[in-house]
């Protein structure tokens, strides 16, 4: 932390302030745990008072959270204040993602259908078993892996863009908003202008070009690896950008002098490089690298526009693969158990990431 | 800047043979080619939009003969901007088309700027709040709840897409509005508290103190003098999270079926379904994208800055 922080005023709370804070929050909590508890009965039909939705329920958990504000600042005072700039943040990525999360483990371990007429029932570790023996499954996992893996060619590219903008050149200002521009756009959009139709086997520009350099037959999604490639050139294109901008304020951050030291030693421009620059960049690129794999990660859009996993699953993403298990077949618990799998190996491979980063830099530094 | 510092220490060595080719080479060889290469990716990153664009006033049979300059190649028409309702001819007529864009148009607007601004609202109260105090809950500490916003940055919307589907058809925001801008606040959040920490920790907190000896509240000080001196940074994360929702996809589709739809799931469900109707796709893929290369064009300070805040640590 760069600035200094501020202490909090003493500030001496009176004691019906004090009461009143702590009634404020219990009866707002009693309020909560009412309703949800009435449309919890109505839901399983041991009363009937007729709500439509849960909405009722949420407004309760609305107004809980300002009197769990309120009640702060009448409790401690200054103190309180300051809880009070964090506390909406908290208090809504909470509702949001752990409410979500714990719901859907438990839709996880069902055999919720959307088309069944039977309802959903607990079915225990089938999901998991299925999952086990599911070859589409350990196919995407397959392909996460080949696409987190090219995010180092990604990097090196990203790295030669930016050395190139730091360039003595003229017209940076220029070059630096038109690399920036294919990261501006929708993946959705990609896919048609690129996927779609640039790529289209008998006319698209890139198909001719294709045939121009000798390749008799351009088709880019038949064959599953060519078909990986371009995928992953297509979402490479939408992101190297990002990489480019991180490593770029990263070369311009660089002190001077430390180069113009190696200049005076006679270094070469490929020995200032690699150990000047290079090391010198190792915590941006890390940075870049590791921001770049959690957005690879997430790889869909482009995938279900423009090849929908095909040709047999050889581009399916597992965000691609559990969007067509709910949308073609609306097996919402095995797809949500597929999902929920696939955020445990995320938690894990992006924990070891970090560490061995981290570790990495220490022993560099 | 490498290229140059090469070219200059060659430059020194070969004082004699100045007229030499090697020489030529080493001086300006270096620049011919960074030069190169940054127009071959000029190329690269451009020629799809170039292609988008033309394709959109092209007929059907420039398209497939592959014509890439208009008034040389092919002549361009309206047809792809007329199917839409936005050409020239039919734009004062009315236009189911064109009313529908304009619908999911307007749904892509507000539900962008919406939860850009409720993330950037919320997002900078606690990113101040974390820069700034010293928070205790229970065992968690400031560095806790600074991992545990940004942690959410590799939440992948498919872990929570099915959850909400039946979430918010309880809640009755199924394919409204409110819901896409809650679910998108959410996901922008923590890229909104990481670079608006970045831009907190880069004021001096003496500033607010000094406020707070005058009588200021700590509220007070934030709205009065640290609110306007971290505005650059509020409206790129504001920008940022606007490009990223405006972007947004997944959610949008599993989410909304007709009322709420979004300009992302128009255009997918065009090029889907319709087959080739080249002009009318390429037409609706240029509105998408204009105001994004807009905002890059005439914006693209805020959203590098965005970008680069806190990567250096």
């Amino acid at each position: 932390m760069s600035s200094g922080r501020i202490e909090a005023a003493h500030e001496d709370v009176l004691p019906g302030r004090l009461s009143l804070g702590r009634w404020t929050f219990r009866l707002a909590s009693a309020l909560l745990v009412a309703i949800v508890a009435l449309q919890l009965c109505d839901t399983l039909g041991l009363v009937s008072i007729g709500f439509t939705n849960w909405r009722p329920a949420m407004y309760a958990f609305l107004l809980w959270s300002v009197a769990l504000a309120w009640s702060q600042v009448l409790k401690y005072g200054e103190t309180g204040k300051q809880t009070l700039f964090v506390l909406p943040a908290i208090l809504f990525t909470a509702a949001m993602v752990i409410f979500p999360t714990v719901f859907g483990l438990y839709i996880a371990f069902t055999d919720w259908n959307l088309n069944a007429e039977s309802g959903h029932h607990f079915n225990g570790v089938d999901n998991l078993r299925t999952l086990w023996a599911d070859s589409y499954f350990w196919n995407a996992l397959g392909n996460m892996v080949f696409y987190v893996a090219t995010v180092i060619v990604q990097y090196a590219i990203a790295f030669a863009l930016a050395l190139l903008l730091n360039a003595d050149i003229r017209a940076r200002k220029f070059f630096r908003v038109v690399f920036l521009l294919p990261f501006m756009l929708s993946p959705v959009a990609v896919s048609w202008m690129i996927g779609k139709s640039l790529m289209e086997t008998r006319f698209g520009p890139l198909a001719n070009f294709a045939r121009f350099l000798g390749w008799e037959n351009p088709a880019f999604f038949t064959n599953p690896w060519i078909a990986r490639t371009t995928i992953i050139a297509m979402d490479s294109w939408v992101w190297i950008p990002f990489m480019v901008i991180l490593l770029l304020a990263g070369l311009q951050a660089l002190p001077l002098d430390v180069k113009e030291a190696a200049k005076v030693d006679g270094a070469n421009v490929w020995q200032t490089f690699w150990e000047i620059t290079f090391p010198l960049m190792l915590p941006v690129s890390l940075t870049a690298i590791i921001l770049r794999t959690i957005f690879e990660l997430k790889l869909a859009d482009i995938v279900i526009n423009v090849t929908a996993g095909g040709p047999g699953g050889a581009t399916d993403t597992l965000s691609s693969f559990v969007f067509r298990e709910y949308r073609d077949r609306s097996n919402v618990g095995y797809a949500t158990m597929v999902a929920e799998v696939y955020l445990i190996i995320i938690i894990i491979f992006i924990t070891l990431l970090l560490k061995v980063a981290s570790r990495y830099l220490q022993k560099m530094t | 800047m490498t290229t140059a510092i090469g070219a200059e220490s060659k430059d020194d060595e070969r004082e004699g043979e100045a007229a030499s080719l090697a020489y030529w080479v080493a001086r300006f060889g270096g620049r011919v080619i960074v030069y190169a290469l940054l127009l071959a990716w000029t190329l690269v990153a451009l020629f799809p939009l170039y292609w988008t664009l033309s394709t959109s006033v092209k007929l059907g049979r420039d398209v497939t003969q592959g014509h890439l300059i208009p008034w040389i190649d092919f002549m361009p028409s309206w047809k792809g901007w007329q199917s839409l309702g936005l050409s020239p001819d039919t734009i004062s007529q009315t236009s189911n088309v064109r009313e529908e864009f304009l619908k999911k148009f307007i749904n892509s607007v507000i539900c962008s700027i919406g939860a850009s601004a409720v993330a950037v609202m919320i997002g900078s109260l606690a990113a101040y709040g974390l820069s700034r105090f010293d928070y205790k809950f229970g065992p968690w500490r400031n560095k806790d709840i600074s991992f545990f916003f940004v942690s959410q940055l590799i939440l992948p919307p498919v872990v929570l897409a099915l959850p909400f589907l039946v979430l918010y058809k309880e809640l009755a925001l199924l394919d409204t509005r409110t819901g896409l801008i809650l679910l998108y606040s959410l996901m922008v959040l923590p890229i909104v508290v990481w670079v608006m920490r970045d831009q907190f920790d880069t004021i001096p907190a003496e500033l607010e103190q000094a406020a707070l000896v005058d009588g200021c509240s700590i509220w007070g000080a934030f709205f009065r003098i640290v609110l306007p001196i971290a505005l650059p940074g509020m409206v790129a994360a504001f920008i940022l999270s606007l490009v990223l929702c405006w972007n947004e996809y997944f959610f949008a589709s599993l989410l909304t079926g007709f009322d709420a739809q979004t300009l992302p799931v128009m255009v997918a469900s065009q090029t889907g379904s319709q087959g080739i109707n080249w002009w009318t796709i390429a037409a609706l893929a240029t509105a998408a994208i204009t105001p994004l290369l807009l905002i890059g064009v005439f914006l693209e300070r805020y959203i590098v800055m965005g970008l680069t805040a806190g990567s250096g640590k």
